[in-house]
């Protein structure tokens, strides 16, 4: 039961990476993109490719893993990015299907629909982080999806983060006022896919092997429902979210009904939640994070606070 | 001197010639109206000088440099600002936001720029770029006495504020040359005196400023240039008082006089 | 055997597929055209079409021998899965995406891929996930015309889905409610100023979309096979084809569907793509089109007026 939990945990974690990405390119920029399970893919094959006919170790894999994916972001984004945001859903979406078609057939490098075995456990300090026993491959899980979160955070809230935000909210308008809306567009969907990556480098030295039929479109619209219930544009709540879509994913192992409740029921929860969400709370769970900007305009703020309420006292004359 | 001017700019749309070949300039430091019926190629116009459409024919120049077809971002970049004659702005931005967005290209090179140490103190605390891109933002809400709406949401302002944050939004691009397509529209008597007043304040700062309106009393108060279009064509050009007594002004805003 | 006959026989087999494609990417267009989104659920309205005509084809048939019954009974099981899909349409229409108009554009593409999984995976549950064959209703003995193997159930994929494109150009050209759908496509708020009922229009956009999804669901099921997912990929593919014609214009999707079909099966037969990335054909014409002539080939480029 313990050892259920745990396994729920670092799903979450693992999924938590990919619903981060995801929220760079859809709650930040705004694009509806359909291929988390494509960049995953890429990732997991990165990390079992290299690791298994190479002999590389599982840290070495990471970053080759990410700018991988990253690179693949880039050579999907070019083409679709200068277009009308629905085509993106589905270019996207038709990507991460080219993808797995890819990895099903190029029999010498993917060994096709059979997926690559025995990679081996990574290990750290002569450590090593075995998935069997859950704790220490837990531990590593949580570190990864921490400082994802706090460099993704830093990087919401820096002037990237708000270009990002005025590219969603008016294209036009924030091209207008000097931003490469190209650029960041561009970057949202190569470092949103680069994380996806890392979550599948985890996925591999996790289930110690690969198979095509791990990366489905099913990956790809649970990773969209963990934005969507959390709150898109606001990476706690997309974390919450990949939580609660594993308990939802599990709930039936969970409390021990696995074989009364259907597999599709889970299935038809998420297509409800994307739906329901939409129309009774489109801001999702916690909703979208607000900026602060106390520490410059509010009480606290030091030197601009002043200034602040200079400038207001001047021009009204005082008064609220 | 003229700071902005096109050379024989046409731009069709399928059939319909929506601006056609039409010399338009700017004098540097001074308040330009455009005015023409509905429909006359106004908006298209602006569109085609700041990077948003590209024109069938013939050339922009900028400070002496073409600047045909080149983006929109790089143009802003130049030091031309903009509003739209259907607000634009970044509704579920504060108003603090939309301002400092304006600000972007002229703070920091990444997120992680700077020095190591620089880099790091920013990191924690993002205190420079912020700072920088505050203080320049509250400079132009303050010019708007908007200083207190800080931290409104965009969308829940009232619509004369919208209008002013565009403007505001725009100026924070520290531009030279300042477009406002019908800055006044939907505004109240005094709202619109209001806002000549602020027109005539930017441009005092060194700003030169193109205007679409359709309200004479405001076109006419405070342009010191006027060009006229209509049916895409330039049909006069000059002071308020020579736009005034034109025969041609006359005719296309009023119809000919024997119909 | 002749390479100008096998270049016919691909030709016809291309021709098959692509008047599917071009009856399901009609549904794209013409709910594009209208609201200016795309319907992801519109392959799993297919998969449903198929389904519904299967058991009710099943049904009618029952130990009957090929025939003129077998063959009425496919009729009517045709008309059955229109009805059944027209409706599933118009009520998707009214609970997932009519509450969103005024929402952001993100919303209702959302809510559509929601209904998408919503589909598959209850027909994957009430069904099962094996695949089932739609038999043919006459017997199927290939005819050789000039040295190309062209077998009845074509003929019928063909006569029908030329069939109905014909009907709905006509419909969409001639008849009153066509010219409330044109005007409704071209302004909205115009139309209803005008006294459409702009309401009535969608849903009737979208039961006809879905009744189109559902005759090219069956007619796919005569060709391949039936199963909770075959939407997907179908789907994509239509999609894909109206794109290439260029969205929201029906002829478009026509020429998109036939073309995308002609250009699968050559790109297998004759250019020799293996047949494991057959799929891909379709995404890498996707990416060429939107690439070289966004718009389409028959369609307007369309850029937001400022
Ligand atoms: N993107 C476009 N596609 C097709 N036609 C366009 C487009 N933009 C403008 N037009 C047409 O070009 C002509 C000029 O339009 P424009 O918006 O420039 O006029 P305007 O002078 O700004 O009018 P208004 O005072 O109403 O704002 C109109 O006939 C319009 O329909
Ligand atoms: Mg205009």
């Amino acid at each position: 039961m313990l050892n259920f939990f745990l396994l729920i945990v670092i799903y979450t974690g693992i999924y938590a990476l990919m619903a981060i990405g995801q929220n760079v390119i859809t709650g930040y920029a705004g694009m509806l993109s359909l291929c988390q399970a494509g960049f995953f893919a890429i990732g997991s094959y990165a990390t079992a490719i290299l690791s298994t006919t190479y002999g590389w170790s599982f840290w070495a894999t990471l970053p080759v893993a990410a700018l991988l994916s990253a690179l693949f972001g880039v050579l999907i984004g070019l083409p679709t990015l200068r277009l009308k945001g629905d085509y993106l859903a589905i270019a996207t979406l038709g990507f991460a299907e080219i993808v797995r078609n890819v990895l099903n057939n190029w029999d010498s490098l993917t060994r096709g629909p059979m997926g690559i075995q025995k990679i081996p456990m990574p290990s750290i300090f002569g450590f090593v982080i075995n998935p069997y026993k859950k704790t220490g491959f837990l531990v590593m899980t949580i570190i990864f999806v921490l400082i994802a979160y706090f460099l993704f955070q830093r990087l919401a809230r820096s002037r990237m983060g708000r270009a990002l935000e005025a590219i969603r909210e008016d294209e036009i308008a924030a091209e207008s006022m000097g931003i490469n809306t190209t650029k960041y567009k561009v970057w949202a969907f190569a470092i949103g896919a680069s994380v996806a990556g890392v979550a599948g480098s985890l996925q591999a030295v996790f289930s110690l092997s690969v198979t095509p039929g791990t990366y489905t479109f099913m990956v790809s619209i649970m990773v969209l429902c963990m934005v969507v219930l959390g709150g898109m544009g606001n990476f706690k709540a997309v974390i919450l979210g990949a939580f609660i879509i594993q308990l939802i994913s599990y709930f039936p192992q969970l409390v021990g009904l696995s074989s009364m409740i259907p597999p599709q029921f889970k299935q038809i929860l998420f297509g409800l939640i994307l739906v329901v969400m939409m129309i009774w709370r489109p801001q999702g769970l916690l909703g979208r994070e607000v900026r602060d900007y106390s520490r410059l305009t509010g009480e606290k703020g030091s030197v601009f606070r002043k200034k602040a309420k200079q400038a207001v006292s001047s021009t009204q004359g005082g008064e609220r | 001197m003229i700071l902005l001017e096109t050379k024989g700019l046409t731009r069709e749309y399928g059939g319909v010639v929506a601006v056609s070949n039409v010399d338009f300039q700017v004098n540097q430091g001074l308040i330009t109206g455009l005015i023409g019926p509905n429909g006359a190629g106004k908006t298209t116009l602006f569109n085609n000088m700041t990077g948003l459409d590209m024109p069938t024919k013939g050339k922009v120049f900028f400070n002496g440099h073409d600047i045909t077809g080149k983006p929109a971002h790089r143009i802003c970049r130049m030091g031309i600002a903009r509003t739209f004659q259907n607000i634009r702005l970044f509704k579920e931005l504060t108003v603090l936001e939309n301002v400092m967005i304006g600000r972007h290209f002229k703070t920091g090179k990444s997120p992680f720029h700077g020095r190591f140490l620089n880099a790091l103190d920013s990191y924690f605390r993002m205190s420079r770029e912020d700072e920088q891109m505050y203080s320049s933002a509250l400079k132009w809400l303050d010019f708007f006495e908007m200083g207190e709406l800080c931290d409104e949401l965009a969308k829940n302002l009232p619509y004369g504020h919208q209008r002013e944050l565009e403007i505001a939004r725009a100026l924070a691009t520290d531009p030279q040359l300042l477009f406002l397509d019908e800055p006044a529209a939907g505004m109240n008597p005094q709202e619109t005196e209001h806002l000549m007043e602020t027109i005539g304040k930017i441009r005092d700062l060194g700003i030169t400023v193109v205007l679409i309106e359709h309200d004479m009393k405001l076109v006419m108060n405070i342009c010191d240039s006027i060009t006229v279009l209509n049916y895409g064509q330039k049909i006069a050009q000059g002071t308020p008082r020579e736009i005034k007594h034109d025969p041609a002004v006359i005719e296309a805003y009023l119809g000919k006089e024997e119909e | 055997m002749g390479s100008v006959s096998e270049f016919f026989q691909h030709l016809m087999n291309g021709l098959t597929l692509g008047g599917i494609y071009a009856l399901i990417a009609l549904g794209y267009t013409m709910v594009y055209g209208i609201l200016k989104f795309i319907n992801f659920a519109h392959g799993d309205i297919l998969m449903v079409g198929a389904y519904i005509g299967l058991f009710v084809f099943d049904g009618l048939r029952g130990d009957a021998p090929l025939g003129v019954w077998t063959f009425t009974a496919f009729l009517i099981a045709m008309l059955v899965s229109m009805a059944g899909c027209g409706v599933l349409g118009m009520v998707i229409e009214r609970v997932a995406y009519k509450p969103l108009r005024k929402a952001t554009r993100l919303a209702p593409l959302l809510s559509a891929i929601g209904v998408s999984f919503i589909l598959s995976n209850s027909a994957a549950w009430m069904f099962g996930t094996q695949s089932r064959k739609l038999a043919y209703p006459f017997h199927n003995d290939s005819i050789v015309v000039g040295g190309v193997v062209i077998t009845p159930h074509q003929i019928l994929i063909l006569a029908v889905s030329f069939i109905m494109m014909i009907v709905l150009k006509l419909f969409i050209d001639n008849t009153r409610m066509g010219k409330a759908m044109r005007a409704t496509s071209l302004d909205q708020d115009t139309a209803r100023l005008m006294g459409i009922d702009v309401n009535q229009v969608i849903s009737l956009t979208f039961a006809i979309g879905s009744a189109l999804a559902a005759v090219g669901g069956m007619l796919i099921a005569l060709d391949f096979k039936v199963y909770p997912t075959m939407g997907t990929m179908t789907g994509l593919k239509a999609f894909v084809a109206a794109v290439v014609g260029g969205i929201g214009n029906i002829t478009g999707a026509m020429v998109g569907g036939i073309l995308l079909g002609i250009l699968e099966t050559f790109g297998v037969a004759i250019f020799g793509i293996p047949q494991g990335l057959k799929d891909t054909i379709a995404f890498g014409i996707l990416i060429i089109i939107l690439l070289v002539k966004p718009e389409g080939l028959l369609g307007k480029a369309e850029k937001e007026k400022v």
